[in-house]
Parts: structure tokens; C-alpha cells; sequence
């Protein structure tokens, strides 16, 4: 997915439609200040895809990217009101409908969107303030430098000074400049200060604003029946569902059944009562026959290399010692708060659908595929998610919904129940990763990396830490195949191969008796090296800012190396660097110390919020997370059997973050992977016990109790 | 299917359901009252938590048909202008992230608050612990229900 671009031609393009006296709707709890003080707005010129001014001031920004919980509905317009240089408080924000060509990159994953975002969000802010300042210098026949905005004002030189309200009509006449200056860091004013998110008001009234949330006159409501993975269906008996009051219809959608009834719990009801007989089901293994199978090619020559620097094979051949580890990761699902939902109306006209997705484009093509119709009939309007972590990136229950509905040619809303989306998961990928370490005369000399995960053949990070910091290097990964639907779950790869590294750093700092701290710092240090010495050299990290989280989290927590309650570990993903300390009170997690440098941060409270969840949901998964199977079928279905944290196992979480004027990086995924590491390396100074699996809770029980 | 009526943030509604249907699907698919949530249907998240009568309860297992006479009060029904001092408090300190979990967790806390006027953190946690938050926001939850038990 490239970045977010604002060209000339999507500003023409919208002002071509813009000054028709446009009213949009607001929020009114969102713009309750301004209300309280002004009048009611009733013109509004659009300055660009982004933003419209109204005449009595109020600014309505358009957030462009699918809101997750990430926050992006609130920090990617404050970037633009930044720009603007208007009031916080006369801002209106608004979900942008989905339309890649006015807002290009519009996906919640990767941790990319205020990323990739910046520039544009704040081009469309400061060529809108551009565009007023002209207005004003034709007004006073002056030159537009000699102008100067502030909190929605474009003041003279001679104190002559006109609202935005007032400019906004003759403004978005003006032509679009194509090179405006954007502010320095030292200026702003906006981003840096913690903004309230925007859908609070609506989330604790209890407003509709999810998914799950919507309603529409005459819809009807669906469920899903799926078999077991790789299953297809032979025959079914759905006569009992049928005489069940209240179900308006069964069908065969392939591998699966949908219920057709007037409401959710009919549909439940109605999903029990259905015999299915299933045949052909390829991929029987349980849980145990995957690890098996995963460890046994993750020791094959099946695996392939995706990077080897020097000469590995001989640099182990004459080592001093060999450490060799292997890590064990189990399946997870994602289990968002809101279990899987879509609405879909599909008419001869168009294809309406609305819902909680991540990847709005991607779902808008394959749903114009399923149906055989241009994507341009295809309308997806995004809702707020509860919660994706990744499975919200995969449209299937869209597609679903989608077919349902033009089967049946009525508005449906289809409604997972909790063991529905649990077991009909797309889920972590069980994986096992062999790490190997070579020592010689008292130094670390080479180092590999063997990975083999259930459908990924790039459960490896090759060009991450430690690349680059050693001569003698090579990574190497392998899929095994299997018809269990797997994918991206937040931080995917690296929320285990961060543990299992991190972990197996500590083993060999206990070798080479060094600190932990040190040993990191060394590596470090060596790829600064390296890199002066072969500048060809490739690695994806700025040493120098990893070196800057791990000093920073070390002074924090106090760390020093040899406290016995402490664990540390760091990582660098989503172009942000991440250093964390478990503190261990007895046995129990007191407090997690973490510094994060992700370069400038655009709303302090909620990257707080945020980098604490990440910790915190790497955390409970490390502990307790996994999903196993027998047969082919999940054997958890509901929260009772699938532990996920709670309030009472919660640890204080010390968010710090390293001052910047960097560009913004990613924030939602990249305190999570540090984690499991930390946690490992701290229980292993409180017991003296290595953890080399997941989840920890069944090695720990017989020390924890 | 059977009529029922009920009182639903002291407004009386009369649905026809399925006898078993659990107020939950009554509040949200019914009455459009969406501020609700469906977690889990087996009472293990709080995502759906209302009040009957006052006390906290899990919507998603409790049966139409054993609503009787009682009262519910939902997220919608809790203030009128978002003043309850929970919701305050929420507001403070910036609590939610996708923040589907949220009139649950306010929902619950409000009935604890209730009982417990100046209740100690670990009483705070006793009582929130059957609460899912998928985010993980527990830090600010729990200073959220304690700024409002200050108040």
C-alpha cells in the first residue's frame, strides 16, 4: 500500500463539487462547544477532500482511515487541524466514506496509517490555509507572505484581520498552491497535546456507532454455520430450523449454511437445530500432530534462506560452544470484543455494505469478483470496529453477508455468535522457531535463525535486530500447509519471534557472563561498526535509536543487569523501537516499564492508552492465550475455555515515551512484541526456570500456583 | 413466539419473541436500544451488562420470559446528558480504545458504586475482574471507577 497523496487533481476534483451550500450533519456532542456559542451552520465551503469551513466557523475534518481502536479518528484530524491553524474546539471530525481515489491509503493495519498519512494530513491542513491566506491578501491587495494565520483568523500586516468563516467562500475559489510550507515541530500546537477521542460522548452513551450497531428498515438477520476446517458439506437436514418460528429461509453458501430470521437469537436458535454430515475433510490433525509436524520441518532441508551474511556453517563448525534453543508458539485468535458482523443490500442498482473492516479496498474488489459486478457498484461504508488486532484485515464475513443478501434480495445484517467467531477464526499461525548461537573465545560470532509456522513462509524478520550485527548470520524459514485459516494477528511474527530472541539473547549474556543490557547495547554497537566498515552493509534499525529505548528503559526501571526481579527486552517493528523491564513482586508481575521511541507522538493520552494495550494484550496472551485442535475443529468456543487477561491480573504499565521531532511512526502493534520476552527472561531470574513456550501459564502453574 | 411487555428505561415496550430470547437480543434487536453490547451469550465478558432493578446483570443469559415485572435500565437509560459521574470520569481520563466493551464495564461499575461508596482499589478490581476489555484498557478503567467513587 503506497502513502497517503493529496495531488493537484483530487483538489480540483473536489473543488469542482465544492460551494453548493453543502450542509453536512454533525455530532453534536463531538462540536457541543461550538454550538453552545455560535450559530448553527448553514453553509459550508469544501476546501478539499478533507476539510470543509463553515460560515460560522466551525471546521469539519474528515478522518480517512478505518478507526479500530487505535485512534486515528481522532490524532489523523488533529494533524490536520494542526496544519490549518484552527481551534481544536471548532473542529468537527467525521469518518471520510470510503473512496480510495480523494483518500488513497484507507486501511487500519501494519500500524501505517498515521505513518503514512502525515505528509498528506498535513498538506490538505496547511494548502487549505494557503488557500484563505490568498483569499485575504486579494481582499487587501496585499501579498499572501505578508498574511498570517492563527486560530482561524488570517490577519495583515496593518492589523487587518478576517475570519476563516468569512474567507472560506472565496478561499476554495483560489487555486491550489502546490508547494506550501509545512510548520516546524517547535509550532505546533496541536499535535503533542492530548485531545479527547472524539467518539467518547457516543461510546459511553451507548450510541449506535459499531458495526454490530446497525440498523436498517426491513433488514432481516443471518448466522453462519461452518464445519470443520478442510470440511465440505455432504448433506444437511434443515427441516427442524425451518418449522422454527421466526426463520425466513436456510442456504447453502458452499462449505457453509446461513440462517436467514427476523432477529439474531432466532437465528441462533434456528443454527442448533440443523444436522450437517461432512466429508472429505483433507486435514484431520489436532494440535499435537501440527507441533510435531512443525518441528520436524523446522529441522528439514525443506526450509529456505532469506538472508546469510559470511560463512554461517563454518563459524559454527569451529565455535567454542554452541547454544541452540527451539520455541513453540500455539495457535490464537483474535476474539474482538465484537464478534464478527456485515450489513449487506444487494440490489440490481448496487451493492451497499456496511460494517467494521480494515481493508475497505481490498473487500470492495472481492466482493465486485463474488458477484461479477464493477467495483463501482460496491459501496462499503466504514463503521467504528470493536476491535480487529487483525481479523477485521480479511473480509470473508463481508463476502458472506454479500451473498446472503443477493441471494435472499433483501438488506441483511449477518451476526457471529462468540463460538462462531472463535472457531471460524483466521487465526495466529502455530509456528516453531529454532535459534542457534555460536561463542568463540568469549564472544558471540555467529548467530541463525530457523522458522517454520503453519501457512507462512515468512514467519522470519531476516533484515530486523540482529542483523547487521554479526559477521556470521542467516535466517531461514518454512510453511507448513494446512486448511486451518491463518493470518495476521496483531504484530504478526513478531509477536512470538520477539519473545523467542529476546529470550534466547538472555541465555547467551548468562554464557558470555555480560549483563543482558550490555550484551544489547554490544550488538549495537557492532552494527554501528559493521556498517562503517562495509557500507553496503543492510539492516532495517537506526541502532543508535534501539540503543536510546534500551538506556532509557534501564534508567526507568533501574536496571542493572543482575537484580533478580527484573526482566528486559526490545524490539524494533513497525518502524518504531521498543525497550521493556518486568518487575517481579515475588512471583507476581508488579509493573512493566516501557520506553518507546516512534518519533513525534500526535496525541500523548491516547499513545499512552494504547502503548499500555499492546503491552498489556501481549502480556495476556503470552501467559494464557491459545487455541488448539482435534480433529480439524477448535476446541475452545467461548471465553469459559479461551482465557483472555483481566482487571485482576493487570500490572502497572509505565508508558515513557523518547522526545522527537521524527516523523510519526507506528504506534498500535509495536509494545506488543517486546513483551513475552521481558515477562520470560523476568520469570527466569525469579525461578530459575526458562520458558521456551507459549502459553506460559502451563509451565509457570506448578511455580505460581 | 409470545408477547411480552416491558419496562425498559422507564419507557414500557411490548415485543413478540421467542420465549427464551435473552434480553440482550430484546434491547438490540427489538427496542434498537444498540448500547448493549454482544460479547460472548454465556455471561462471561460483562459486555452486555444492564441493571434489573438496580442490580448488575448479564442480559445476553437472562431469559425474556423471567423478566416478569422487574425494571432494566440500560447504558441509554443510565443519564441523560452523559453526567453520571461514571461517564465523568470516563471522559477525564480518556478511558476507551475501540471501546465496544465500555457500557459494560460503565454499566457494571455503576451498580458496584452504588453499593460501595468508598470502596478500596482491590474492591474496585473484585468487582470489575468480570469485565473483558479486549484493548486492555484496565489501567484507565480502574482510575476512572475510582475517580467516580471520589465524586
Amino acid at each position: 500500500m503506497g502513502e497517503q497523496t493529496l495531488n493537484r487533481r483530487t483538489f480540483l476534483q473536489m473543488n469542482g463539487i465544492a460551494g453548493t451550500g453543502l450542509v453536512l450533519g454533525f455530532n453534536f456532542y463531538s462540536c457541543k462547544h461550538a454550538s453552545e456559542i455560535r450559530a448553527e451552520a448553514k453553509e459550508w465551503s469544501e476546501m478539499n477532500a478533507f476539510l470543509s469551513i463553515a460560515d460560522n466557523g466551525q471546521v469539519t475534518i474528515m478522518s480517512p482511515n478505518p478507526e479500530i481502536g487505535q485512534g486515528v479518528k481522532t490524532s489523523m484530524p488533529m494533524i490536520i487541524a494542526e496544519e490549518l491553524d484552527i481551534d481544536w474546539k471548532d473542529v468537527i471530525v467525521k469518518q471520510a466514506p470510503f473512496d480510495a481515489v480523494k483518500y488513497t491509503r484507507q486501511v487500519a493495519g501494519g500500524s501505517q496509517s498515521i505513518r503514512k498519512g502525515w505528509t498528506a494530513l498535513r498538506t490538505a491542513g496547511a494548502t487549505a490555509k494557503e488557500m484563505l491566506k490568498n483569499a485575504a491578501a486579494e481582499q487587501w491587495n496585499i501579498l499572501p507572505a505578508q498574511c498570517t494565520a492563527s486560530s482561524g483568523w488570517i490577519h495583515g500586516p496593518n492589523g487587518e484581520k478576517m475570519s476563516y468563516a468569512d474567507l472560506a467562500p472565496l478561499a476554495k475559489e483560489q487555486a491550489v498552491p502546490t508547494d506550501v510550507t509545512l510548520k516546524d515541530p517547535s509550532e505546533f500546537t496541536i499535535i503533542g497535546h492530548s485531545k479527547m477521542n472524539v467518539d467518547l460522548p457516543d461510546i459511553i452513551s451507548g450510541k449506535p456507532l459499531f458495526g454490530m450497531d446497525f440498523y436498517r428498515e426491513g433488514m432481516v438477520y443471518a448466522s453462519i454455520l461452518k464445519g470443520p476446517f478442510g470440511a465440505r458439506i455432504e448433506r444437511y437436514d434443515d427441516s427442524r430450523a425451518r418449522a422454527l418460528e421466526g426463520v425466513i429461509d436456510v442456504l447453502q453458501l458452499e462449505d457453509k449454511l446461513a440462517i436467514i430470521g427476523v432477529d439474531t437469537w432466532t437465528c441462533f436458535k434456528a443454527k442448533k437445530l440443523i444436522d450437517v454430515q461432512y466429508k472429505n475433510q483433507k486435514t484431520k490433525w489436532d494440535s499435537a500432530d501440527i507441533s510435531n509436524n512443525l518441528k520436524n520441518l523446522v529441522r528439514s532441508n525443506k526450509l529456505v534462506v532469506k538472508r546469510e551474511d559470511g560463512d554461517v556453517d563454518k563459524a559454527f563448525s569451529t565455535a567454542d560452544q554452541i547454544i541452540e534453543r527451539s520455541y513453540s508458539a500455539p495457535f490464537l485468535a483474535h476474539n474482538t470484543m465484537a464478534p464478527m458482523n456485515f450489513f449487506a443490500h444487494v440490489t440490481s442498482d448496487k451493492v451497499e455494505c456496511v460494517g467494521p473492516i480494515q481493508t475497505p479496498q481490498w473487500t470492495q474488489g472481492r466482493i465486485a469478483t463474488l458477484l461479477d459486478r464493477p467495483k463501482e457498484d460496491v459501496t462499503i461504508e466504514m463503521t467504528r470496529m470493536g476491535g480487529g488486532f487483525g481479523r477485521r484485515l480479511y473480509g470473508d464475513f463481508a463476502l458472506e453477508v454479500v451473498e446472503i443478501s443477493s441471494k435472499i434480495n433483501k438488506p441483511v445484517k449477518l451476526v457471529y455468535s462468540r463460538e462462531d467467531d472463535m472457531t471460524g477464526g483466521i487465526y495466529r499461525p502455530a509456528s516453531e522457531y529454532i535459534f542457534r548461537a555460536a561463542l568463540k573465545n568469549g564472544e558471540l560470532v555467529a548467530y541463525e535463525v530457523l522458522g517454520a509456522s503453519v501457512n507462512d513462509k515468512n514467519c522470519v524478520r531476516p533484515d530486523f535486530f540482529p542483523a547487521g550485527c554479526l559477521q556470521h548470520y542467516r535466517v531461514s524459514a518454512g510453511a507448513l500447509e494446512s486448511d486451518i485459516t491463518t493470518g495476521a494477528w496483531r504484530a504478526p511474527v513478531t509477536n512470538f519471534v520477539a519473545y523467542a530472541e529476546q529470550s534466547f539473547l538472555d541465555e547467551i549474556a548468562e554464557e558470555l557472563s555480560i549483563s543482558p543490557l550490555d550484551l544489547r547495547l554490544k550488538m549495537l554497537d557492532q552494527a554501528i561498526q559493521n556498517k562503517l566498515d562495509n557500507p553496503d552493509l543492510e539492516y532495517e534499525f537506526d541502532p543508535l535509536k534501539f540503543k536510546g529505548v534500551l538506556l532509557d528503559v534501564a534508567e526507568k526501571s533501574q536496571y542493572k543487569g543482575k537484580e533478580k526481579q527484573l526482566g528486559l527486552s526490545a524490539y524494533y517493528s513497525h518502524n518504531t523501537y521498543v525497550a521493556e523491564v518486568v518487575e517481579l513482586n515475588e512471583m507476581n508481575v508488579s509493573k512493566i516499564y516501557c520506553s518507546i521511541d516512534c518519533g513525534i507522538v500526535v496525541n500523548p493520552i491516547a499513545a499512552e492508552n494504547q502503548a499500555q494495550g499492546g503491552v498489556l494484550d501481549g502480556m495476556g496472551h503470552a501467559m494464557y492465550g491459545a487455541l488448539t485442535f482435534n480433529k480439524g475443529e477448535v476446541e475452545q468456543q467461548n471465553f469459559h475455555q479461551y482465557k483472555l487477561i483481566r482487571m485482576n491480573e493487570v500490572p502497572d504499565v509505565e508508558i515513557h515515551f523518547i522526545k522527537s521531532t521524527n516523523d510519526p511512526t507506528g504506534l498500535g502493534e509495536p509494545t506488543l512484541p517486546p513483551i513475552g520476552g521481558a515477562l520470560a527472561n523476568a520469570f527466569y531470574r525469579g525461578t530459575g526456570k526458562r520458558i521456551y513456550s507459549q502459553p506460559f501459564m502451563d509451565v509457570l502453574q506448578d511455580v505460581l500456583g | 413466539m409470545k408477547e411480552f411487555s416491558i419496562v425498559v428505561n422507564e419507557k414500557e415496550h411490548t415485543v413478540r419473541v421467542h420465549e427464551d430470547t435473552p434480553l440482550l437480543w430484546v434491547l438490540r434487536d427489538h427496542l434498537k436500544l444498540t448500547g448493549t453490547k454482544f460479547g460472548c451469550g454465556i455471561a462471561q465478558c460483562g459486555a452486555c451488562t444492564v441493571h434489573i432493578d438496580g442490580d448488575a446483570m448479564r442480559s445476553c443469559i437472562y431469559p425474556i420470559s423471567a423478566l416478569g415485572e422487574s425494571k432494566v435500565t440500560t447504558i441509554e437509560g443510565l443519564s441523560t446528558k452523559n453526567d453520571h459521574p461514571l461517564q465523568e470520569a470516563w471522559v477525564k481520563h480518556d478511558v476507551p480504545q475501540c471501546g465496544y466493551c465500555q457500557s459494560g464495564q460503565i454499566m457494571t461499575a455503576a451498580a458496584f458504586l452504588k453499593e460501595s461508596k468508598n470502596p478500596s482499589d482491590s474492591e474496585i478490581v473484585e468487582a470489575m475482574s468480570g469485565n473483558i476489555c479486549r484493548c486492555a484498557a484496565y489501567l484507565r478503567i480502574k482510575e476512572a471507577v475510582k475517580t467516580a467513587a471520589k465524586s
